[in-house]
């Protein structure tokens, strides 16, 4: 024990050095380096996709939010009001004066540029119309300066944020490249100007060559009442079913066979319920199609699996010594789940209903085959009920609408709609992730 | 909105009955609660249930039957002679229904008086224009036998909600009876209740059954009545998909093989864009990376997953669609002519499935035990040679379970393809080549015009059914994988 | 504790293949291993033993820095192998491994062939140049693990299949086929039953003439039947360490005297 000497034992073993590294362990190290670096590539990898994803969101996305509003100062007197209401072609009148009174602005402000009245309807559409109406609603208004704020149509709107330019457009019924000298003399006298697009998110979709005026609201609300129909069926149903099968469901054929379909339907692509939804619900059961009630319905069949496992998942997660005490006191095994057991597990459940919304939220494709396409957004519903049976469409539904149409100027809008979608989906995350922390339990 | 109103009546009725039963019972108790079998309110909530699960079981039970009842009854009252050549009876009945609607409509919009719009002597052209004047989609011009029929459709629906109404109620009110002369003090309402609730609580659970029989029936029963109209053998060996789209010609092409094909070949891209990526980052996260650096990107990645699929459809066709058409198009390398194609689509789809691999994986590589890697590591193994050579081959079972369901989520993705992969149905090998899937036909062929009953429509179900059989199939095997898998190390 | 005067004494000295000077571990905050000084030696069965959590098996896993891949562990002081610190930072774990080889409680095999199980450790050492060699490697470590007559048929047959005392003597082949100069083993017949128990007790006596083995044992006997050296942990500290047969029947110290006479643990 006293000798330590350094010698090779005789087995002949020979030691080499451990801080000595030879060529083979160099290698490895080499080897183990260059597949550490795959790991990160990878991880780089998605995580430079998810940043071009939204970059793209984002960057495309935002200019929807802005629109382009020429705003004019106009009075309208009495006598010019009789006189144009006394020409065969009165909203034309009523244009002809605005583009008198803007030519006499701008003149004022030392600009000098040629239009005429047609190049207005191009810039502005039907601005004696819009004109004339006002009139027509606010004749106490008459004699006073008005100030009207007329949104620009989608491609002067595409001057502003880059989308068309000098060089690229072509002359056609809706944008002459002379337009685009009178839009400049505009911005020059600073009548036309960036305002934020409320239209956009209050409003509702308009027709195929209008992107100016397509907004997002109606489908917003088609969507909210879907999610109302969701809420209300699968949150009682789910629980009910989770309940059932965590808590009171014998070991039995029937039983296994719940278990299965509930793990395959969670399985099923989303397309395949809306075709269940349009045989049975449309085809065999009459409901109305395209609204929102039968878009919930679809849902509701397809976020129960997600739900069921979730709540079964929370329940589970309360310990059984909880459902002990309570049996030990003489509550019947029903009390023991609805007065313990349930509130314990409630804020998972709740985390997970929530989840389970916000992934029927941005679903698309089922809510296509029974007719919730973004067209029939056309309008608000007329009142609570008739939010359920109204054609309406969904915001998913909506934006892909705009994706297939042929103009650009839907694209923005398209964009535009993701980011609302998103700010929707994010917010309902944020709650589950704020009440999961808050009211998790760690047993 | 009467049927609301009849629930709503229903509802009263039961909130009563609560009410009802509960003071029956503490009364039969001489008021002490101390002398019932069970609690004051178990007596209330019986008399509920009883009121409750009878009338809405019968209301429900109704609205599903009547519908098929009048349409047998009124069907029957068309004659041979006004069905046209080349139409059916089931389409002349929907012009029916369309009918008997618009004549609802139009009285409720003050269009067409109530007597007009039942007066079998009314004049067809007439009815007609006024049906039109009020915003109602009449298809073609109403013939007498169609009005009558819808005449006779609305007539006996109203007959037939009245009758429901009455027996709702009626029903409601025995259930009513009965739970309140059942209330007294040694009743044993507690369990009654409860065994009810039970059942309930059973026939929610039944939903999930329910639905697989709607789902495999609705595409059963429609792809049996396209099969009727087009051969099956056609349908699974054709070649060609290409539907005539004047409606219900003979001229369709409706073969299935080159929509399998586009929906391999872009689930093949997904999946090669989507494993190796997935695979990686869940070995590094789950083996390497420090407790930070995994509690910032593995979620960063799942929200990836969070993300609804029409967000990628447009990513595709506005973004990766224009890039890849930059590089590989006419300007850049000339192999691709559009920007939707398979590649796109595969692209951005293997970007949406990579956290789904991922963290299918990386559960599947933590269940592989600690022990397999210490004794890897005590012979001296490095941390990528034990990861190759053990952890790997020992979670390969689950690792193919996960790539299985991820195959599975490729086959059915809808939105990417239909924005992203193009229309054109064809069988090349080309991935810049415009494809389409057998999820984009089925969106296409039931949300353009073709009617129902036409072939062409049809159609979808049949393409249905197939992407349920082949998605089932694929799951059920990948999670018996998975199971067998995970039993092995627990 | 008859059986004690069964085990040959070596009496000869031998040379030092592991020193350890004040070695202190933690976890997170705790403060595992106190103070633990150490001399192993080559040729040698050393047992640890000590009640649980006493950190015995915490110390033999510092010792081929199996504790790396432990987040929060830390090791301070020296050990060293042959005069070579090996927490040296120019020290490869998996170079010092190959030296330093273990063999587990629970016999842990890789889902794998038997052949292949062990052959995994020459192979990503490169310790064979071809197959043959492979093949003399692997019939030689089974030999060595006593457990080469009961599977030379079945060498393609899954290593999971064996039953649980074959396994570990699997593992301990496996161990062996590196050419290891040190074997640790962390209470290797804990999962056992009592053959197997004795069948590995006695290769792990025929061991000793190759390697220096260091075990870590919740039994007094087991300690007392294969070692030759005895070390006794006890809360983190090193009590005692001598001469096995000194230890169980002469202690120096009393919660030696305790532990062994059953008063605590």
């Amino acid at each position: 024990m006293t000798d330590a000497s350094m010698q090779s034992p005789e087995t002949g073993r020979h030691t080499i050095s451990l801080t000595a590294t030879d060529e083979r362990t160099q290698k490895r190290a080499r080897a183990e380096k260059r597949f550490r670096s795959y790991g990160l590539a990878a991880i780089g990898t998605g995580l430079f996709f998810l940043v071009v994803l939204f970059t793209s969101i984002l960057s495309q996305g935002l200019p929807a939010f802005q629109r382009t509003v020429v705003s004019v100062d106009f009075t309208l007197t009495e006598p010019q009001r009789d006189e144009a209401e006394g020409t065969l072609f009165k909203t034309k009148a009523y244009s002809n004066l605005f583009v008198t009174q803007l030519s006499k602005e701008l003149s004022e402000r030392g600009i000098s540029v040629d239009f005429d009245e047609a190049a207005i309807e191009r810039l502005l559409g039907k601005v004696g119309g819009t004109i004339r109406s006002f009139y027509a609603e606010n004749p106490g208004k008459l004699n006073e300066p008005i100030k009207f704020d007329l949104t620009a149509s989608s491609r002067v709107d595409g001057y502003f944020k880059g989308r068309v330019s000098r060089d690229t457009i072509q002359d056609s019924r809706f944008l002459q490249k002379s337009d685009l000298d009178l839009v400049d003399a505009l911005e020059e006298a600073g009548i036309i100007k960036q305002a934020f697009n409320w239209p956009f998110i209050i409003g509702a979709d308009s027709g195929v060559d209008n992107p100016g005026g397509a907004g997002i609201g109606a489908s917003v609300v088609g969507s909210f009442f879907m999610m109302v129909v969701v809420l209300g069926l699968s949150l009682p149903i789910g629980v009910a079913a989770s309940i059932y099968l965590e808590e009171f469901a014998p070991q039995n054929k029937f039983t296994d066979l719940i278990e299965v379909n509930i793990s395959n339907l969670a399985a099923v692509p989303s397309i395949v319920f809306g075709i269940l939804g349009l045989a049975v619900f449309i085809q065999f059961m009459h409901l109305p199609q395209s609204a929102p009630l039968v878009g919930g319905l679809v849902l509701t069949l397809m976020t129960l699996p997600t739900i069921i496992i979730s709540t079964r998942a929370s329940l589970k997660a309360v310990p059984p010594s909880i459902r002990d005490a309570a049996l030990g006191v003489g509550a019947s095994k029903m009390q023991a789940v609805f007065h313990h057991v349930l509130p314990l597990a409630a804020p998972g459940i709740l985390t997970g209903t929530i989840i389970g919304l916000a992934q029927a939220l941005g679903e698309t494709a089922p809510l296509l085959l029974i007719g919730m396409v973004g067209f029939v957004a056309r309008g608000y519903p007329d009142g609570f009920l008739a939010g359920f049976t109204e054609p309406n469409s969904a915001m998913p539904a909506q934006i892909y609408t705009w994706a297939a149409r042929a103009d650009v100027g839907f694209y923005e809008k398209a964009w535009g709609g993701i980011i609302i979608l998103l700010m929707f989906l994010l917010t309902m995350n944020i709650i589950a992730i704020i009440l999961r922390r808050r009211f998790e339990r760690r047993w | 909105m009467p049927i609301l109103w009849l629930i709503l009546i229903v509802s009263a009725v039961a909130a009563v009955g609560y009410v009802l039963g509960r003071a029956r019972a503490l009364q039969s108790a001489g008021g002490d609660s101390r002398n019932l079998h069970s609690l004051p309110s178990f007596y209330g909530a019986n008399v509920t249930l009883k009121i409750l699960v009878p009338a809405f079981g019968l209301l429900i039970a109704w609205l599903l039957v009547q519908p098929f009842f009048v349409n047998s009854q009124v069907s029957g009252m068309i004659p041979e002679s006004a069905i046209k050549e080349g139409s059916s009876r089931s389409l002349v009945m929907a012009e029916v229904r369309r009918t008997a609607f618009g004549l609802d409509n139009a009285v409720a919009q003050g269009n067409l008086t109530e007597s007009a719009a039942s007066d079998a002597q009314v004049d067809v052209i007439d009815v007609t224009q006024r049906l039109k004047d009020a915003g109602q989609v009449v298809t073609s011009e109403i013939t007498q036998p169609v009005l009558r029929a819808a005449q006779s459709y609305r007539a006996m629906s109203a007959t037939g909600y009245a009758i429901m109404s009455v027996a709702v109620l009626a029903v409601a009110v025995i259930g009513a009876v009965i739970g309140w002369l059942q209330t007294n003090a040694e009743y044993r309402a507690r369990n009654v209740v409860e065994q009810g609730v039970r059942v309930l609580l059973l026939a929610a659970a039944s939903i999930a059954i329910l639905t697989t029989v709607g789902i495999v029936l609705s595409l059963v029963f429609n792809t049996w009545e396209f099969f009727k109209l087009y051969p099956a053998s056609d349908f699974f060996f054709g070649m060609t998909w290409a539907p005539s789209f004047s409606g219900r010609g003979g001229s369709s092409e409706l073969g299935i093989l080159p929509l399998l094909w586009g929906t391999l070949y872009i689930s093949i891209v997904a999946l090669l864009v989507a494993v190796p990526i997935g695979l990686f980052a869940a070995i590094y996260l789950s083996e390497y990376a420090s407790p930070r650096l995994r509690s910032v990107a593995k979620p960063l990645l799942e929200v990836l997953a969070g993300i609804p699929t029409i967000v990628y459809g447009l990513f595709a066709l506005l973004t990766v669609g224009p890039l890849l058409l930059d590089i590989f198009g006419d300007s850049g390398l000339g192999w691709m002519k559009a920007g939707t194609a398979v590649m796109t689509a595969g692209l951005v789809m293997g970007i949406m499935l990579i956290p789904f691999v991922s963290s299918l994986s990386d559960d599947i590589i933590n269940a592989v035990p600690q022990a397999m890697r210490d004794g890897s590591y005590g012979l001296g193994a490095t941390q990528s040679e034990t990861i190759r050579q053990v952890v790997l081959p020992a979670a390969l079972p689950g690792i193919v379970g996960a790539i299985l369901l991820a195959a599975s989520r490729a086959i059915g993705e809808t939105m990417i393809v239909v924005l992203g992969a193009g229309a054109a149905a064809r069988l090349s090998l080309n991935p810049f080549e415009a494809m389409t899937t057998v999820t984009a036909k089925i969106v296409s062929q039931l949300t353009g015009d073709a009617d129902f009953a036409s072939p062409e429509a049809l159609v979808a179900f049949a393409l249905g059914m197939t992407l349920f059989i082949l998605t089932l199939g694929l799951n059920v095997f990948a999670l018996y994988i998975v199971r067998k898998y995970r039993e092995q190390y627990e | 504790m008859n059986d004690m005067t069964r085990v040959e004494r070596a009496v000869d000295s031998k040379d030092i293949k592991i020193n350890a000077k004040k070695v202190q571990v933690y976890y997170g905050a705790t403060h595992a291993i106190k103070d633990v000084d150490v001399e192993i030696e080559d040729k040698t069965v050393t047992a640890f033993i000590g009640p649980s959590g006493c950190g015995k098996s915490t110390f033999l896993r510092c010792l081929n820095r199996m504790n790396d891949t432990i987040d929060i562990c830390r090791v301070e002081g020296d050990i060293l192998l042959d005069g070579e610190d090996i927490y040296d930072k120019r020290v490869d774990p998996v170079q010092l491994r190959a030296k330093v080889g273990m063999v587990f409680q629970k016999p842990n095999p890789f889902p794998k062939s038997i052949y292949d199980n062990v052959a995994y450790g020459p192979r990503i050492h490169g310790l064979a140049r071809n197959k043959s060699e492979l093949d003399e490697i692997v019939e030689k470590s089974l030999r060595r693990g006593a457990i080469w007559d009961e599977v030379k048929d079945r060498l393609d047959a899954p290593g999971t299949g064996l039953s649980g005392g074959q396994q570990q003597r699997l593992c301990i082949a496996r161990a062996v086929a590196t050419e290891p100069e040190v074997l640790l083993m962390d209470e290797p017949c804990s999962a056992l039953d009592p053959i197997a128990t004795a069948q590995v007790e006695e290769l792990i006596d025929e061991l000793r003439s190759r390697y220096s083995v260091v075990i870590v044992t919740h039994s007094m006997q087991q300690a007392a039947r294969v070692s030759q050296k005895t070390a006794f942990f006890h809360l983190g500290n090193l009590v005692e360490f001598g001469e096995t047969g000194q230890i169980f029947t002469n202690p120096v110290d009393p919660r030696t005297e305790s532990y062994i006479t059953g008063r605590i643990g």
